[in-house]
């Protein structure tokens, strides 16, 4: 029956390509080879994200009168409502985690480094995506927390030099925060930023599958004085390996969904005061935390809007990495550029940590 | 004898190595059905919409007699669905649910025949809710009416009957 079926498509598609190349695919075994699977492990919650997001949108009302009703409808009143709403929540966590996990063991190991600098130019876009993706998705439950760091988050932008309040009113839908805010929100988080999403990662992907996975300087360098570097079948021995860290992240959603479950909150009142701690996820932090330290006036210049002068030109040198490090791409090492990797590692850890704790 | 490690030495006898395949597959493919009925099972009752508790609406003011002129009639409100007042020539009040009996559209009055008119695929009741015409399969639910109030100021009490 299965023979009869694959030779039935066999017969329509040619798959022997496909197949022959699938058998004859390997991927290098070295000693980094655990970073490899978090580019993997951030494809599969992406996912996840997909498939729990379509489930979300069936109950889901984007307007200031009914989102958060809608949302408590979901986790109260459907079956379920609760598991797919937790497993979204907390699956966008652990992605913005392997995201970060994925850039530094990039950055790190310098695999930008030529040949795979549009790889790395498409990592980062993505980077960006998923930043958008989680600014976007907090406002939706239109709950206290989310209304005020939207309120925070947008006029941050509104502190971009010359563009800033243009900015403000294209994210806001007008001067406030308001039901346009959350439609905008809302399109942008169903329908822009998946449909970018998915032609990036798939250009990501197709890269990764066009130049093989990299290898470090160090096994470049053997490779180039004879020793070969020992490879791995990609099918079934790389894909089994990935699949179990699927199976292992399937059962760590389930497990942080039934026992940590995301509050609601209280609903959303532009009326009401501030309630204490308003703080931005976890991932915007150190940026929030920064902002916050920065006295109100540097250089004659006011501090908010040289911080974010700031933010915007460590982005740009963040895309440009592989070009600026010419030693990598020369194939020498670049220590320079392990000290910044490092040195940004560790002010993200601290002022995350810092922000957390005076919050 | 040495015994084999897993996955590398060759199997101690061909008898034992399939039956060990067997087991591991078997264990295998045990998890991954559990999984996807642990995955598919949860998604499905999720799409399955949790029942509304619609009150039972008992009754309802369907507007003003005064307002309601003969040989007209209008849709009013009846808990979540639509209902017809009406007054026919001979200036009786009379109430229906809207909802036409064959594919839900909401009837309308006709001044013109006095009849009662589903505009979706041409059905016509008469006045009593009985189907005359058309596609409609069942007569209209019809509701009790009563007039409550001072004369000259009754409201048109709709209820169930």
């Amino acid at each position: 029956m299965r023979q009869r079926a694959l030779k039935w498509l066999d017969e329509r598609l040619d798959l022997g390509g496909i197949r022959g190349f699938i058998a004859e695919k390997t991927v290098p075994v070295q000693r980094h080879e655990v970073w490899y699977y978090f580019g993997g492990l951030t494809l599969f919650l992406f996912m996840v994200q997909v498939a729990t997001g379509i489930l979300l949108v069936l109950y889901y009302r984007p307007s200031a009168e009914e989102a958060y009703e809608s949302v408590q409808f979901i986790v109260a009143e459907v079956e379920f409502g609760w598991l797919i709403r937790n497993v979204h929540s907390w699956s966008a966590n652990l992605l913005m985690a392997t995201v970060f996990i994925h850039l530094f063991s990039v950055l790190l190991l310098k695999s930008y480094r030529k040949p795979r600098e549009l790889t790395w130019l498409t990592g980062v876009a993505l980077l960006f995506l998923m930043l958008a993706f989680g600014f976007s998705g907090y406002l939706l439950p239109w709950n206290e927390l989310a209304f005020f760091a939207t309120k925070v988050g947008t006029g941050i932008a509104g502190a971009v030099p010359v563009a800033g309040t243009f900015l403000m009113r294209l994210l806001r839908g007008g001067d406030e925060v308001t039901g346009a805010t959350l439609s905008r929100f809302y399109g942008l988080h169903v329908a822009i930023l998946p449909a970018v999403t998915t032609a990036l990662v798939a250009l990501h992907l197709l890269l990764v599958q066009r130049q093989g996975m990299s290898v470090s300087l160090k096994d470049e360098h053997r490779a180039r004085a004879g020793v070969p570097i020992p490879q791995r079948p990609f099918f079934p021995n790389f894909i089994l390996r990935d699949v179990m860290l699927w199976y292992i992240a399937v059962g760590v959603l389930a497990a942080l969904a039934a026992f940590y479950p995301w509050e609601l909150g209280r609903k959303a009142d532009p009326f009401a005061p501030v309630p204490a701690g308003i703080r931005p996820e976890w991932y915007f932090l150190a940026m929030f935390h920064t902002l916050k330290l920065l006295p109100n006036h540097v250089l004659g210049m006011e501090g908010e809007r040289l911080g974010v002068m700031a933010f915007g030109a460590a982005a740009a040198f963040l895309l440009l990495v592989p070009f600026l490090d010419r030693r990598a791409s020369r194939g020498e090492d670049s220590p320079l550029f392990t000290v910044i990797a490092v040195g940004g590692l560790l002010y993200l850890v601290v002022f995350t940590v810092i922000g957390y704790v005076a919050a | 004898m040495s015994v084999p490690e897993i996955g590398k030495g060759a199997p101690a006898t061909p008898d034992v190595d399939g039956r060990r395949r067997a087991f591991l597959d078997a264990v295998l493919a045990f998890g991954f059905v559990s999984t996807a009925i642990a995955i598919v099972y949860p998604v499905s009752r999720y799409l399955v919409p949790p029942e509304s508790e619609e009150p039972a609406t008992a009754s309802v003011v369907a507007g003003k007699l005064s307002t309601l002129a003969v040989n007209s009639g209008v849709i009013f409100r009846f808990g979540s669905k639509a209902g017809l007042v009406l007054r026919t020539p001979e200036g009786e009040v009379r109430a229906f649910n809207a909802t036409c009996t064959h594919l839900d559209c909401t009837v309308q009055y006709k001044a013109e025949t006095s009849q009662i008119w589903c505009p979706c695929h041409n059905g016509f009741y008469d006045l009593a809710g009985n189907v005359t015409s058309g596609p409609p399969p069942r007569p209209l639910e019809r509701f009790a009416v009563n007039l409550r109030g001072e004369p000259g100021d009754e409201d048109i009490v709709v209820s169930r009957a």
